[in-house]
């Protein structure tokens, strides 16, 4: 399989303090492809998923080496603007956070932060990107009331579509469905399935199972480093290193 | 030692009901309501009106307000999402330090400074003629004493806001500024009206530094550079020195139970907001 790139990284490093918590990642990630980035807890695979939306820099005492190019563009380049890169990705963190407002205001929260005024407009994004993460039939008599009083399933599609409001590129979930009932993981993978289409899709777990069921493409890391990567048939079914034969069979988590 | 502790438990209450007793007398002649909202203070009369003291109060206390909460609201937001570690490890003991000095000295430099500030060169600035110990003066002095808990409340409350929901309002490519005005801020808010009530309450209260610098003049203010003679102000000034005149203690006394019922409503009101904020939280 062919794969073009969108997102490159080269040579990333990030420092917590003293702590070294990515050790010089070099690893393209393919275009309009599933990836999925597997390793135990602590390995690096959150701050390597944040340091694409540059959500890192936002912490204290962080230092970022090493270059990530988007669309041909280095997004550690001083001159780059932050809000211009993350609204190309929209973010699944691992439990759902619902902003303090309505249902309705949650999705037009991006739309509004960038410029769109309409109301036409805004009910339009609103109902296309609700209907696109499967909640809209749910919550369309209710689109006014607080956000916060849907369940945590209904929550997670809800940052879905909040995420796809702002027409990203890329979507990046940070173990999306660890939070979820077996149900609503399922609705929310079979939304990357179909979303993968149109979208860039980096999604971080430590469930080997829905790694087989999702990636196209495979980043291990082991302690912050970069062990393996490929396809996904190459890294899950027959791995060449050590290290990921024993974390695929289990023995190292 | 349970005893003990349960005596200190009462104590408000014990002291709200001697203020009763002692109030009784003037309640028995006059009807509350006249007491309340006359603005009639003729002691040797027997005219208690509280009306002007009550009017003080409120002017000195919500000019404090007016002042302090905007300040405080933006320190606090600084301190929560903009500053350096550093920076709050500097400035928290500079203004714990603040709450601790004595209102005697507010009320020193209030004269001092403020007053002379007043009546050389703001009031003139607006045209009008005021000798400085006015509403304003009281207000400047009373919104700095309340800084420190309004600010204190307010960055625990700002802390206290999960920072993934920020996080969730930058990834959509909001900025800082944008994520504090519509996602912290709205999320707080509950907290945010707790600290400012906090701060009310112990502005209603303040005694020493307003008496120092409000002017105490028994009529009800009509702009902030007339003074104003708050309740707490008339007590403290009056009680034990004019106690021959009939009816005179019981109606302090009675201005003390109103204060004490007013300083404890807004307190209760304060925490319960408080709780529910924790509660919401986990």
């Amino acid at each position: 399989m062919e794969f073009k790139t969108h997102i490159s990284v080269q040579n990333l490093d990030v420092f917590y303090g003293t702590e070294r918590a990515l050790k010089d990642i070099t690893v393209d990630i393919p275009d309009k492809k599933i990836t999925v980035i597997i390793g135990p807890s602590g390995c690096g695979k959150t701050t390597l998923l944040k340091s694409f939306n540059r959500l890192v820099d936002s912490m204290d005492e962080v230092k970022v080496s090493g270059k990530v190019f988007l669309d041909g563009e280095n997004i550690f380049d001083p001159k780059v603007e932050i809000t211009h890169i993350r609204k190309k990705m929209g973010l699944l963190s691992q439990k759902p956070f619902p902003l303090p407002m309505s249902i309705y205001d949650n999705v037009a929260y991006g739309p509004r932060i960038h410029g769109i005024r309409d109301k036409k407009e805004l009910g339009r994004i609103v109902e296309h990107y609700l209907k696109q993460s499967s909640l809209w039939d749910e919550v369309k008599d209710r689109l006014h009331a607080p956000a916060s009083r849907l369940s945590l399933g209904q929550q997670q599609r809800l940052c879905l579509a909040r995420g796809l409001a702002v027409e990203p590129e890329i979507i990046l979930g940070d173990e999306p469905t660890s939070a979820l009932d077996p149900k609503s993981s399922q609705r929310i993978e079979q939304r990357f399935l179909e979303l993968k289409r149109e979208y860039t899709i980096v999604i971080v777990t430590h469930i080997l199972r829905q790694a087989m069921r999702l990636a196209d493409y495979v980043v291990f890391l082991y302690l912050g480093e970069l062990i393996e990567h490929g396809p996904a048939e190459d890294i899950l079914v027959d791995p060449k290193e050590e290290m990921t034969k024993e974390y695929i069979k289990g023995i190292i988590s | 030692m349970m005893l003990l502790t349960i005596f200190s438990g009462l104590i408000v209450f014990l002291m709200a009901f001697g203020l009763y007793q002692r109030s009784r007398p003037i309640l028995a002649i006059k009807p509350l309501t006249e007491l309340l909202f006359s603005t009639s203070w003729h002691p040797l009369r027997g005219e208690f009106g509280f009306f002007p003291f009550i009017m003080g109060t409120l002017w000195v206390t919500g000019v404090a307000l007016a002042i302090a909460v905007p300040l405080c609201l933006l320190t606090a937001i600084y301190l929560s999402q903009y500053a350096h570690r550093r920076v709050r490890e500097w400035t928290n003991p500079l203004i714990d330090l603040l709450a601790g000095i004595p209102s005697v000295v507010y009320g020193m430099w209030g004269i001092l400074i403020i007053v002379p500030l007043i009546k050389n060169h703001i009031a003139p600035f607006f045209g009008i003629f005021s000798t400085g110990y006015s509403v304003i003066a009281g207000s400047i002095v009373l919104a700095i004493m309340i800084f420190p808990i309004i600010i204190h409340v307010a960055v625990e409350v700002f802390r206290s806001v999960p920072y993934e929901v920020s996080e969730a309002s930058l990834a959509l490519g909001a900025t800082k500024w944008q994520t504090v005005k519509h996602v912290v801020i709205r999320k707080a808010m509950p907290g945010v009206i707790a600290a400012i009530v906090l701060g009310l309450s112990r502005a209603f209260g303040e005694t020493m530094a307003v008496l120092m610098v409000a002017g105490n003049v028994a009529k009800v203010p009509s702009s902030v550079f007339d003074p104003a003679y708050p309740l707490p102000a008339l007590i403290a000034n009056n009680y034990g020195e004019m106690l021959s005149v009939p009816l005179y203690d019981s109606a302090l006394l009675l201005a003390s139970l109103v204060l004490l019922l007013v300083v404890l409503f807004f307190n209760i009101i304060s925490r319960v907001i408080l709780i529910r904020v924790e509660r919401s939280i986990q």
